[in-house]
């Protein structure tokens, strides 16, 4: 019943050669074709004419990594899916019920990352009135 | 399953040429056709001097990338910089080898097709954050950190939303999933997953109104803020390329790829495919940039569960 075919995978090599040969092509006529100029500035990062202070290799928001972690999980888990997608209808009722209660968990998750406030960009916002209650307070 | 007559060497090569050749060809003119399409929306004329209808266009700017300074920073980093652009450029033409645009025409059917498009189009995003790392310029850093955030969050609900038709053709096969849809496209059974995957489409590719990586009205150019000459050029024909790739494989899995009657296969798969690239045109033309948090929040919470939501309601459909 399962029969694995194997492709023939040269058609795709050659074509990813003939991709590259197009991209090394095109970066080394830019670099033989292009003019060269050096003036006091050509040594600074752009930022709209302002002198650069310091590096960019800045610290940056911790939402990044909040995202990161987040797509790693599901993402993983949409793996899962996949799996199941291919093969569902081998896997039958039962698969069915069985990735039912893995997509329930998953939701229940999303859900509760949700309530959380991990998928509020900037972290859970307080609504005005609390900040203005928890201002009045501090005030007091 | 019957026996596929195996395509003579010279016609595989042949192929391999002329779809690398038209990916090129129909992304530089892209270039050109999308400022004439927003020239006619926003009552201009748009670029009409070079050629004919300013086809040419496309040549002087090709000739003008080709004669700029190949610019790289000494405060980058240099082999990365270098090697940034290219990610995306090979990442796309490499998604082009599984798509299957007629009877006959396509680099390479792999039983594997969809899961190999989608390892593709996440490659593109290490092109975006190496690049956006490697310039050392703050707007690139930021524009290389919104891109990953922005495509990892898409990423994550763009499989899923494929895996209804998965389910529906049961193979990874673009080929047979074309073939499958011989009864009716599965635009009508699979509508959510198609609306989810051209939102996911569309953020993957960075094209407004999703383009917040590069919002030249706080980020300069974003991640390619130190790019110039060349290496700019593969940043922005990349970026078309994903767009044909999107409009592409959405036509082979939602609208029945070369499938139609009266007219050649070819012309049908080029129609569908044009007609969705015109659609992203137009939505660049029509719909504002949203804020950040609002990108963000949109893919999480809405995205994201209705997607789960639509693999769970088809699965049940054909289950029972």
């Amino acid at each position: 019943m399962v029969d694995v075919v194997v492709p023939e995978l040269w058609p795709l090599i050659a074509y990813f050669l003939a991709v590259l040969g197009l991209v090394v092509l095109m970066l080394t006529l830019s670099h033989f074709l292009g003019q060269r100029r050096r003036d006091r500035a050509t040594d600074e990062p752009y930022e709209s004419g302002i002198v650069s202070v310091g590096s960019a290799r800045l610290r940056f928001s911790i939402g990044f990594y909040l995202v990161a972690i987040l797509f790693v999980i599901f993402d993983l888990e949409a793996i899962y899916l996949f799996a199941w997608a291919i093969s569902f209808r081998e896997a039958g009722m039962l698969g069915f019920i069985e990735a039912s209660i893995f997509i329930g968990v998953l939701l229940v998750g999303l859900i509760y990352l949700w309530r959380l406030g991990a998928l509020d960009w900037g972290g859970k916002q307080k609504s005005l009135e609390q900040r203005e209650s928890v201002n009045a307070n501090n005030g007091k | 399953m019957e026996a596929v007559t195996e395509p003579s060497v010279l016609a595989t090569l042949l192929n391999i040429g002329g779809i690398l050749l038209a990916a090129v060809i129909f992304a530089a003119l892209l270039t050109w056709g999308e400022r004439r399409l927003l020239g006619f929306w926003q009552d201009r004329p748009g670029p009409n001097r070079v050629g004919p209808f300013g086809l040419l266009q496309v040549v002087a700017d090709m000739i003008k990338l080709f004669f700029k300074e190949d610019f790289v920073p000494k405060f980058a980093d240099i082999p990365v910089f270098i090697l940034a652009p290219t990610i995306v450029m090979i990442a796309m033409l490499m998604g082009f080898a599984v798509l299957p645009i007629a009877p006959g025409i396509g680099v390479i059917d792999l039983n594997i097709g969809l899961l190999f498009f989608l390892a593709m189009s996440s490659m593109a995003v290490y092109s975006v954050i190496l690049g956006g790392y490697a310039s050392n310029n703050k707007y690139a850093l930021l524009g290389g950190l919104r891109a990953a955030a922005q495509t990892v969050s898409y990423e994550v609900f763009m499989g899923i939303s494929l895996m209804g038709v998965v389910m529906m053709a049961g193979t990874f096969n673009l080929r047979e999933i074309v073939l499958a849809q011989e009864g009716g496209w599965y635009i009508v059974p699979q509508f959510f997953g198609f609306l989810v995957f051209l939102v996911a489409g569309i953020a993957e590719s960075h094209r407004l109104p999703f383009d917040l990586p590069e919002a030249e009205h706080e980020l300069t150019a974003g991640f390619h803020t130190e790019y110039s000459g060349m290496k700019f050029g593969m940043f922005f024909v990349g970026e078309y390329l994903s767009v044909i790739l999107i409009s592409g494989l959405i036509t082979t899995l939602f609208l029945g790829g070369w499938l139609g009657p009266w007219l050649p296969p070819l012309a049908w798969f080029l129609i569908k495919t044009f007609v969705l690239v015109v659609f992203f045109v137009l939505l660049r033309a029509a719909i504002p940039r949203p804020r950040y948090d609002q990108l963000m929040d949109f893919g999480w919470k809405v995205m994201l569960p209705v997607s789960l939501i639509n693999l769970l309601a088809t699965a049940a459909i054909l289950i029972s």
